[in-house]
C-alpha cells in the first residue's frame, strides 16, 4: 500500500484509516461516538487539519469526522471518482477558419483539486468540445497546452514559449490564435506578448474567466465563445484580452494588449482599457468596432516574434516615505533597470534622488510611469519632475506601469546602451504609448449620481 | 376493448395498500441580523430595484464527475436570467462577483441548536458545498449548503420520524415573472439564512405528514431564533406509492395544504400505474416504444384555431433597440413567437390512442403530464400549450380530455379553441397514424417546437416505466404540475471557495447546555395526563413553561389547568375581558386557591378577569353579538338609507359599527364581522335591499 491511498490524510486521521485497512474512496460506515455515519471516503486537503476524515454521504453532501472518536470503520465497497468533462472529438469542418488554443492554466478550463481542495486548470480540446459545444459553430480548433499553472506563475520562460507558440502557429497557417491564462497577470502577459509577437497577421487573443468553470454561472464560456469567434473571424490583428465588458453576460469587450489592466479582484468586468477606449465590442456572433485605428488581418504568414528579454527589472511602487535604501539594494543587486510608479504627474522624495543619480550613473535605466494609471508623465510642471529628469530618470508618457515594465525588461533583452534603450522605450510598437488621449479614454461612472443612476436603470449593470 | 382507467377519486383512498410513504423538506429561515456569506442586512424588499444584471446558467460536473439530470434539462431551456438588485441590501457577493465571506457564526449556532433538538450526530467539521441550481434562483447556479447533524429522530404518536440530515444555507432569490425564455428573479431574499430538515420518507398516511409538519414547526420556533412570517417557512413534501417513485412538490404554501396534496399525489401515481399496465397489455415496452414527430405548419395555414393562427402568422418586423448594447446581442429582447412566424409540430404516439384522455387526478389527464414538459423545457408556455388527438374537436374544449376542467398554471386556454375533425384527419394522414396511435401537436419558435416535440416523447416513453422522477409545483387545486426532473446527489460539489470549519467539542457543549426546552420534552413530560391536542395547542401558544411551573407549585389538575390555559383565557380575550394575558402569579394564586378548595372549577373563568360583575350569564359573547345584531337588523328593515347599488354593504358597516358600540370589548372584530355577516347571509331573501 502506498500513501497514494491516503490522498491528503496525515498524522492522525491517517493512522485512523491505516488502523481499519480503508483508503480514499472506500465505500464505509463509520461508528464514532456519535453514532453510525455512511459515505465515500474523500480526499483530504493538505492544507487542512490532520484530525477529520471527511465522507460524502449519499445525499452528496461532505461531513467531517473526528478521527479519534471514531470506534470502527466498515468498508463495503470501492468507489472512486473520475473528474472529467465528457470528451468528445471535436468536428472538423473544412469550410470554417482555424483557430489554435494555447494553454497555460487558468479557470477557463479547471477541475477540483484535492490536494488543495482548490480548482486546478484542466483542458483538451474534446474536453473543452464537449464543455462548450457551440466552438464548434464557429471554427475549427486545435488546441495545445503548453503548461498548466496559475497565472501568478507565469515568467520569462512561459512568456518566450508562448510567443514562439504563437509564430509556429501563425506560420501553420491559423487564422487566429486564443491563449487561456489565468486572470491576475493576464494584462502583463498581454503586454509583453505584443513586445515579442509584432505585427501579426492575424487576431490573438487572450481569455480566461474570473468564475471558474466549475460552476453554473462561470463567464468562462462566453469569454471563449467571444474569444473564439473574434480569432476566427475578425478583421483586428493585435495582441488583445478578450473579457467581460459589464458584469452581465452582455457581451465582451477586446483590450489592446497594451493598455489593459485589471481593476478589480473578482468581479467578471475586471478588465479595463486604461486612457483610451477599447477596440470593439464582441459577443459570441458578432464583433463591433469602437475604434478604427487597429492593424488589420493579413493573408501572410509573417509575424515577427522577438522574445528578448532582461529579467533584472523592477517595478518600484513610490509611497511618500520611501527609504532611499530600497533603491540602494536593487542597484546593489544587479538590477538593470527600474521602473517607478510614481504619483501625481511622476514624482518621488527627495531622499531618492541620491540614490537614483547613483542608478543612473551605473547604468540602470530608470523610467517614471504614474500610479494614477490614467493619465501622462509630465516631468516639467513641477520642480521635481525636472529635477528627477536631470538625474536621468525617463518619463514613459502614458505607458501604464506593468507595461512600460514589460517593455523595459524586452528592450534591455536588446540593449544596455541608455540612448539606444531610451529610442525603443519611447517608440511605441503596439500602442503602450499615445499621442492623445481621448476624452472619453477615462470614464469611472460614479454610483449614486442621479443620472449615472439613471443610465444604469436603462442597462444591464 | 373499453377501458376504464380508474376508480372515482375517492377520499378514503387506501393508503396502507397502495404503499403510500412521504417525507418532508422544511425550510426556516433563521433570525439573524445579516446574511449567512456577506454582511449584507436581511430582509424583503417592495420598492423599485436600483440595477439590473443578466446570466445565463451552464450545466457543470459533480464531484464524482457526472452531470446532474435536472441541471442538464434546465440547460435545454436556455433561459435568460434577470436579477434586480437594491444596491443597499445586495453586494457584490450575492451577485456572485465575489467570492464568500466568512460564514456567519449567529446562523451556525442556531442550526447546531436545531441539530441537536432533532436528536441528530452533529458534524465534527462542516464543509460547505453547492447545490446546483440552474432555474437562475441563485446567481452563481448553486446554493451554499452545509450539512450541520445526519441521523436524527423526533418522537411522533408512539413511533419515530428520521431526520435524514439538517442543513445551513443560503436561501435563493424570489421569482418576480417566467415568461418563455427569460425569467425575473428579485434578489433580496437571497442568501438569508435558512435551516433545511429532511426527513425519511417515514410518514404513512397524509394527515400523519401533515401533523409531522406541524410538530418540526413546534420544535424549531422552541429556538426562538427562526423567523415567522409569511415567507420565511417553506416546504416541500416527497411522497411514493409501492411501485411508483419518489416525487418531490415543491413550495408548499401551507402546512393546511400537504394532506390534499399527499392524497392526490398517491392518486396521481397509482393512476399512472395503471397506465403502464394498460401500455405493457397493448404490447408498448421500451423495445417497442414509437414517436414519430414532423413539422407540419403548413396544414395549419388556414387554421381555425386562434392559438395556431396567431403563433405561424408571417413576422411582422419587432422593434428595434437601437442601443448597440442590446443590438448585438441575439437574445436582447427575449424569446417571444411573436418576434418571427412560428411552426406547428406534431408527435405521433403509436399505440397511446384514448390514453391522452387517461385522467390522472380529478382535474388533470395524462396530456397534462405532457403539458408541463412542455411548458417548462421548451418554454411554449401560452395556453392552450397543445391539442392532441384524444381532445375534443373545436368548439368542445380543447385542454382536457376527461371533460373535467384541466386547472393549469394561471388561466385555461378558450374552450372554443382546439383542432378541427378535419385538421386531424390531415395530420393522421400526413403522419401515417391509424387509429390506434394519439397525436400531439405543438406551435411556436421551431427551435422550441423541436424541444417541445423530443419532450413529449420523452414523457411519453416514461410511461412505460410508470411514475417519473420528477419535483412538482403546487396548483390551486391541491393537484400539481411538472417544475423539473429530480435532481439527484450528482448536483452537489464542494465549495472551492471556503475551508472546512471544525466544529469543537466546547463549541457543540456550550449549545448543547443553553438549549431550549423542546416540545418533545413536554410531550414527554405531559403525555400521560394531557391530550395531544391540549399539548399542542400550550405548545403553540408558548404557555408550556406556565402551564409546567404553575402544575409544579400547586400540583392542581393538570387537564384543568391546560384547559384553563388554552380555550378559557382565549374565549375570555376574545370576549374583550382579558386584555393582556393573566400574570403567573395570578394563576398561581387561583390554581392554589382551587386546590385548597377555595375556589371551584366553575369560577376560575370569573377569577381570572380583572372586573367579575363584567361576566356575562352562561358566558358566551357570540349569543350576545348575535342577539343584539338581531335586534338592530329587524330595526334597519325598511329603511331607506339600506337601498341602491351599495346598501348591503352600508347595512353590514352599520350592523357592526352598532354592536360593538354597545356591547364594547366584548364584540371583538373579527368575532361580530362573521355573526353579522352569517345574519345578513340567512336575510338573502329579507325585503332590506329590494327596491
Amino acid at each position: 500500500m502506498t500513501d497514494d491511498i491516503y490522498k491528503g490524510y496525515r498524522g492522525e486521521s491517517k493512522e485512523v484509516l491505516k488502523r481499519f485497512g480503508v483508503r480514499v474512496w472506500s465505500d464505509v460506515e463509520i461508528t464514532s461516538v456519535k453514532g453510525t455515519f455512511r459515505g465515500i471516503i474523500l480526499p483530504r486537503s493538505e492544507i487542512a487539519d490532520d484530525r477529520h476524515i471527511v465522507l460524502k454521504m449519499s445525499s452528496g453532501y461532505n461531513i467531517g469526522i473526528l478521527a479519534k472518536s471514531i470506534r470502527d470503520i466498515r468498508e463495503s465497497g470501492y468507489k472512486e471518482a473520475h473528474y472529467k468533462i465528457p470528451e468528445s472529438q471535436f468536428p472538423v469542418d473544412e469550410g470554417k477558419p482555424s483557430v489554435t488554443l494555447l494553454g497555460t492554466g487558468g479557470t477557463i478550463a479547471s477541475r477540483l483539486d484535492y490536494r488543495t481542495g482548490a480548482v486546478i486548470p484542466a483542458f483538451s480540446p474534446g474536453e473543452l468540445y464537449g464543455a462548450v459545444p457551440e466552438l464548434a459553430d464557429i471554427c475549427n480548433l486545435k488546441t495545445e497546452k503548453l503548461f498548466g499553472i496559475f497565472s501568478e506563475n507565469m515568467g520569462p520562460e512561459q512568456w518566450i514559449t508562448t510567443a514562439r507558440a504563437i509564430g509556429r502557429e501563425i506560420e501553420n497557417g491559423a487564422d487566429g490564435l486564443i491563449i487561456g491564462h489565468g486572470t491576475d497577470t493576464m494584462h502583463h502577459t498581454a503586454a509583453v506578448l505584443s513586445f515579442m509577437v509584432q505585427n501579426p497577421p492575424v487576431p490573438i487573443l487572450l481569455v480566461g474567466s474570473q468564475r471558474s468553470s466549475d460552476r453554473p454561472s462561470s463567464d468562462a464560456a462566453f469569454n471563449l465563445r467571444c474569444a473564439t469567434y473574434t480569432a476566427a473571424r475578425s478583421d483586428i490583428a493585435e495582441v488583445m484580452i478578450c473579457m467581460f465588458g459589464p458584469t452581465s453576460d452582455k457581451y465582451n469587450l477586446l483590450h489592446r494588449g497594451t493598455r489593459v489592466r485589471k481593476m478589480h479582484s473578482s468581479y467578471r468586468s475586471t478588465f479595463r482599457t486604461i486612457g483610451d477606449t477599447p477596440i470593439a465590442m464582441v459577443s459570441p456572433d458578432t464583433v463591433i468596432p469602437i475604434k478604427t485605428d487597429y492593424r488589420r488581418r493579413r493573408a501572410d504568414r509573417k509575424a515577427a516574434v522577438d522574445t528578448a528579454f532582461e529579467e533584472k527589472v523592477s517595478i518600484v511602487y513610490y509611497y511618500p516615505n520611501m527609504q532611499p535604501d530600497i533603491i540602494e539594494a536593487l542597484v546593489d543587486h544587479g538590477y538593470r533597470g527600474i521602473v517607478i510608479a510614481g504619483t501625481g504627474l511622476g514624482h518621488v522624495n527627495k531622499p531618492l534622488y541620491e540614490p537614483l543619480r547613483k542608478a543612473v550613473q551605473k547604468g540602470v535605466a530608470v523610467y517614471m510611469t504614474v500610479q494614477t494609471l490614467w493619465g501622462y508623465v509630465h516631468m516639467y510642471v513641477y520642480d521635481t519632475g525636472r529635477d528627477l529628469m536631470d538625474i536621468g530618470v525617463v518619463p514613459a508618457a502614458n505607458m501604464l506601469p506593468e507595461v512600460a515594465y514589460m517593455k523595459l525588461c524586452w528592450v534591455l533583452g536588446h540593449t544596455r546602451e541608455p540612448d539606444k534603450v531610451r529610442e525603443m522605450m519611447l517608440a511605441p510598437v503596439a500602442g503602450e504609448i499615445t499621442e492623445r488621449e481621448p476624452p472619453n479614454g477615462y470614464i469611472i461612472l460614479q454610483g449614486g449620481i442621479p443620472e449615472v443612476e439613471e443610465f444604469i436603470g436603462r442597462q444591464f449593470l | 376493448v373499453e377501458f376504464h382507467p380508474l376508480n372515482p377519486f375517492r377520499e378514503d383512498f387506501d393508503y396502507e395498500r397502495a404503499g403510500l410513504r412521504c417525507g418532508l423538506e422544511i425550510h426556516y429561515q433563521l433570525d439573524t441580523k445579516t446574511k449567512l456569506f456577506c454582511r449584507c442586512p436581511v430582509g424583503l424588499r417592495d420598492d423599485p430595484h436600483d440595477a439590473v444584471i443578466v446570466r445565463h446558467m451552464r450545466p457543470t460536473l459533480s464531484e464524482l464527475g457526472e452531470y446532474d439530470g435536472t441541471a442538464l434539462m434546465e440547460f435545454k431551456t436556455k433561459k435568460e436570467v434577470h436579477y434586480q438588485l437594491h444596491y443597499d441590501t445586495v453586494c457584490t457577493y450575492e451577485m456572485d462577483d465575489t467570492p464568500p465571506f466568512l460564514l456567519n457564526r449567529e446562523a451556525l449556532e442556531i442550526s447546531l441548536e436545531i441539530a441537536l433538538l432533532l436528536n441528530c450526530q452533529a458534524a465534527d467539521e462542516i464543509h460547505v458545498s453547492r447545490k446546483q441550481y440552474l432555474d437562475g434562483s441563485i446567481p452563481t447556479g448553486f446554493q451554499r449548503t452545509i450539512a450541520v447533524g445526519v441521523s436524527g429522530f423526533i418522537p411522533f404518536r408512539g413511533k419515530r420520524i428520521g431526520i435524514l440530515q439538517l442543513c445551513l444555507e443560503e436561501d435563493a432569490c424570489r421569482e418576480v415573472s417566467d415568461q418563455g425564455h427569460v425569467i425575473i428573479f428579485r434578489t433580496d431574499r437571497l442568501s438569508t439564512p435558512l435551516v433545511e430538515v429532511i426527513t425519511a420518507p417515514d410518514m404513512r398516511t397524509p394527515e400523519e405528514a401533515m401533523e409531522v409538519d406541524r410538530e418540526l414547526g413546534r420544535i424549531l420556533r422552541a429556538t426562538g431564533r427562526v423567523r415567522r412570517g409569511i415567507g420565511t417557512v417553506r416546504q416541500d413534501v416527497n411522497a411514493s406509492v409501492e411501485g411508483g417513485t419518489r416525487v418531490e412538490i415543491k413550495g408548499v404554501p401551507r402546512t393546511g395544504m400537504i394532506r390534499r396534496l399527499v392524497h392526490y399525489e398517491a392518486v396521481r401515481q397509482s393512476a399512472l400505474l395503471r397506465l403502464k399496465d394498460e401500455l405493457r397489455s397493448r404490447g408498448i415496452g421500451s423495445t417497442t416504444f414509437i414517436a414519430v414527430p414532423i413539422l407540419c405548419t403548413e396544414l395549419f395555414r388556414n387554421t381555425g384555431s386562434k392559438a395556431i393562427a396567431g403563433a405561424i402568422a408571417p413576422s411582422v418586423a419587432p422593434a428595434t433597440t437601437p442601443a448597440i448594447a442590446s443590438s448585438i446581442d441575439p437574445a436582447a429582447g427575449g424569446g417571444g413567437v411573436s418576434a418571427s412566424g412560428g411552426v406547428v409540430g406534431a408527435v405521433k404516439l403509436c399505440g397511446f390512442a384514448g390514453l391522452l384522455g387517461f385522467p390522472v387526478s380529478p382535474g388533470r389527464t395524462f396530456a397534462d403530464e405532457l403539458k408541463g414538459r412542455v411548458r417548462v423545457i421548451a418554454c411554449l408556455d401560452k395556453e392552450p400549450i397543445l391539442f392532441h388527438s384524444d381532445g375534443p374537436a373545436r368548439g368542445l374544449g380543447a385542454t382536457s380530455g376527461s371533460g373535467a376542467p384541466a386547472v393549469p398554471r394561471g388561466e385555461v386556454g378558450p374552450v372554443d379553441d382546439g383542432l378541427s375533425s378535419a385538421e386531424i384527419q390531415a395530420l393522421r394522414k400526413a403522419i401515417s397514424a391509424n387509429y390506434t396511435d394519439a397525436i400531439v401537436v405543438v406551435w411556436g419558435k421551431e427551435e422550441d417546437v423541436n424541444t417541445a416535440l423530443s419532450e413529449i416523447a420523452a414523457r411519453a416513453r416514461e410511461a412505460i416505466q410508470g411514475v417519473p422522477n420528477e419535483t412538482r409545483q403546487v396548483l390551486r387545486s391541491g393537484e400539481t404540475d411538472f417544475e423539473r426532473i429530480l435532481p439527484g446527489p450528482n448536483r452537489m460539489y464542494p465549495d472551492t471557495d471556503s475551508a472546512p470549519i471544525p466544529i469543537g467539542p466546547e463549541f457543540l457543549a456550550k449549545v448543547r447546555s443553553s438549549l431550549p426546552p423542546s416540545p418533545v420534552l413536554w410531550r414527554e413530560r405531559y403525555g400521560a395526563v394531557l391530550s395531544e391536542e391540549l399539548q399542542s395547542q400550550l405548545i403553540d401558544r408558548g404557555l408550556m413553561e406556565t402551564f409546567h411551573e404553575v402544575l409544579a407549585e400547586t400540583g392542581c389538575d393538570p387537564a384543568l389547568l391546560a384547559y384553563t390555559l388554552t380555550a378559557t383565557l382565549s374565549r375570555l380575550s376574545r370576549a374583550g375581558l382579558i386584555r393582556d394575558g393573566v400574570g403567573r402569579a395570578r394563576l398561581l394564586e387561583l390554581f392554589r386557591a382551587h386546590k385548597k378548595g377555595l375556589l371551584s372549577r366553575e369560577a376560575i373563568p370569573g377569577a381570572l378577569t380583572a372586573d367579575q360583575s363584567a361576566i356575562p350569564k352562561g358566558f358566551s359573547a357570540d349569543d350576545e353579538i348575535r342577539e343584539e345584531a338581531r335586534k338592530l337588523l329587524r330595526k334597519a328593515k325598511g329603511s331607506r338609507d339600506f337601498r341602491g347599488a351599495r346598501g348591503r354593504e352600508k347595512l353590514r358597516d352599520w350592523l357592526i359599527g352598532r354592536v360593538k358600540g354597545r356591547l364594547g370589548p366584548r364584540a371583538e372584530g373579527g368575532k361580530t364581522r362573521s355573526i353579522v355577516d352569517e345574519l345578513l347571509g340567512s336575510e338573502k331573501t329579507g325585503g332590506e335591499a329590494a327596491p
